[in-house]
């Protein structure tokens, strides 16, 4: 009765898959973004995107608009994610639910809404466009912050808050030295889920009629250029700053549920 | 915590109303004649006859469903034999899976849309308009999430089970179909669902793989923001507010589920307690 069959036989299709469509892309990336328009290897690429002031400067742009906006939507999830956790209401789930919900709604559409939303208020949108790429990201990406924080400290044993005053501490001490340590691993989850995104997705920028340009753009342009090296660098790029990211920002497997959006 | 009774409901309310704003003033324009924002209400259901009744947008819709059901059907069946793959295999094998699959889920999607057409367009060339890089490039930032949620799954099915079907002379194939698939369903229709989502709401890898005569909603709003038709672009607040609904109906029905689901096992459990 020993058949040839076993269950890790199972995922041979799954890894081929992955070999094909997500390793083959990357290496593919790789050497593209070494090689020029004529198939040599060399870094002409590297070197054009560290000499030239437009690439450096989107970089640059990028990089500040990421940390307005995730530090935006941390300052308006963590009140909102502890606030929620801490309650006691009733109908929490379904508060939760209507927090988490936009990231079932088609990104395109909800953006289409703020802007229409902010052309009441400010007319031509072009003209604070630093700010209205702040505000259409934290609308786009903030329910991905609310999330895991929320996640988090709904988990954090409320004991431990009493210890603390048991033992002395006043209410801002126990949040400042038990709770808000306690709560750091979702505050973690909750800024990789915005910081990257709020570099890359450059589309929420061109619906807003915004002329500026993040490092996401950039792949944009050179791919309308059909220029895959220029493209190909940007890319890598983008995957090494992910990589560190990620690095930094430890193991943490569950962010991958929470892009998902399974809050059930 | 007395102060917290007045705080909190300030605080939620104000972050809903940041949410929901825009999305529900755009419902309440869209029934009206408007072009804009902020112009005066006269009811009107044009938009939503613009929407059910025009070719183009009709097809759309329906391409974007089709694609997302397709998407979602080979990633499920991908993720899982994958989850169940790795979770048997040993130790540095599984790794190398849940490396590999985590690509994907950290990666920002424009890379991933970008190397995939690379590698399929640019250096198989394979042309987009046969649909293979759009359906194979939306599988691969879906499948990875099916993967994940199956993976927990298996993690929490007890072992014996499977080893009792062998024993009472279960193949290791039918062991499988009908002991181990059925315990990690929830897990299965939690993926699919996810699929569906993400599929749903891809912009990057469908604009870098579709074929130009091919528009998912995303791409195709993007395009009508740009454009001057404003026919179309109101039309698309009726799509907004339909999609809203949807939504907000399926959360309802879930989340009486689960509290129903709830009340259920605490009454359960008093009951073996008593």
């Amino acid at each position: 009765m020993k058949g040839t069959f076993q269950r890790k036989y199972l995922g041979i299709p799954y890894a081929l898959y992955l070999l094909v469509f997500v390793i083959l892309p990357l290496v593919v990336i790789v050497s593209y973004a070494f090689t020029d328009s004529n198939g040599k290897p060399g870094i002409g690429n590297l070197l054009n995107f560290f000499t030239d002031p437009n690439t450096l400067g989107t970089l640059v742009y990028s990089l500040v608009l990421a940390f307005v906006t995730t530090l935006i939507c941390l300052l308006i999830a963590y009140p909102v994610g502890y606030l929620l956790a801490m309650s006691s209401i009733r109908s929490k789930g379904a508060i939760l639910m209507l927090m988490i919900m936009p990231m079932w709604i088609n990104f395109t559409l909800r953006i289409t809404a703020l802007k229409e939303l902010l052309t009441m208020f400010e007319g031509n949108l072009a003209f604070h466009p630093f700010m209205n790429s702040v505000i259409g990201m934290t609308y786009d990406f903030l329910p991905f912050m609310i999330l895991p924080i929320y996640n988090q400290i709904s988990r954090i044993d409320k004991s431990l808050l009493e210890a603390a005053a048991d033992l002395g501490a006043d209410p801002t001490q126990a949040f400042i030295r038990v709770m808000l340590p306690l709560s750091m691993p979702g505050v973690i989850s909750g800024i990789s889920m915005v910081f990257l995104p709020a570099m890359t997705n450059y589309v929420v920028l061109d619906m807003l009629y915004n002329s500026t340009y993040i490092m996401g753009s950039l792949i944009g342009s050179y791919f309308s250029a059909y220029d895959w090296h220029g493209g190909s660098m940007i890319s890598l790029i983008l995957l090494i700053m992910i990589c560190l990211f990620t690095l930094l920002a430890g193991k943490d497997e569950s962010q991958g549920n929470v892009r998902g959006g399974s809050v059930l | 915590m007395k102060k917290n009774t007045f705080v909190t409901p300030l605080v939620l309310t104000l972050a809903l109303l940041f949410i929901y704003a825009p999305i529900l003033i755009l419902a309440l324009y869209s029934f009206t004649d408007a072009a804009s924002i902020g112009e005066s209400l006269h009811f009107s259901v044009q938009n939503y006859v613009t929407l059910f009744t025009t070719e183009e947008l009709a097809d759309m819709i329906k391409g974007t469903l089709l694609l997302a059901l397709i998407v979602a059907v080979i990633s499920t069946i991908l993720g899982t034999l994958g989850a169940m793959g790795s979770f048997y295999s040993k130790p540095g094998m599984s790794a190398a899976y849940r490396i590999a699959n985590q690509v994907p889920v950290v990666n920002a999607d424009v890379v991933t849309g970008f190397s995939i057409c690379i590698l399929l367009v640019v250096v198989f060339g394979i042309s987009k308009d046969t649909f293979f890089p759009l359906v194979a490039g939306q599988t691969v930032i879906c499948a990875p999430f099916v993967y994940l949620s199956v993976y927990p799954k298996l993690g929490q099915m007890d072992p014996a089970i499977y080893e009792a079907a062998l024993d009472l002379g279960a193949s290791p194939q039918v062991a499988v179909r009908k002991v181990v698939i059925p315990q990690i369903m929830p897990g299965i229709v939690s993926g699919f669902v996810m699929a569906v989502t993400l599929s749903l709401d891809d912009y990057f890898v469908a604009t870098y793989t579709k074929p130009a005569s091919f528009d998912t909603i995303s791409t195709y709003v993007v395009n009508a923001t740009r454009g001057s038709q404003t026919q179309i672009k109101t039309a698309l607040w009726a799509l907004s507010t339909v999609i809203f609904l949807i939504v907000l109906v399926i959360c309802i029905v879930m989340n009486r589920k689960s509290i129903s689901g709830e009340k259920r096992s605490a009454r359960k459990a008093r009951r073996a307690n008593a």
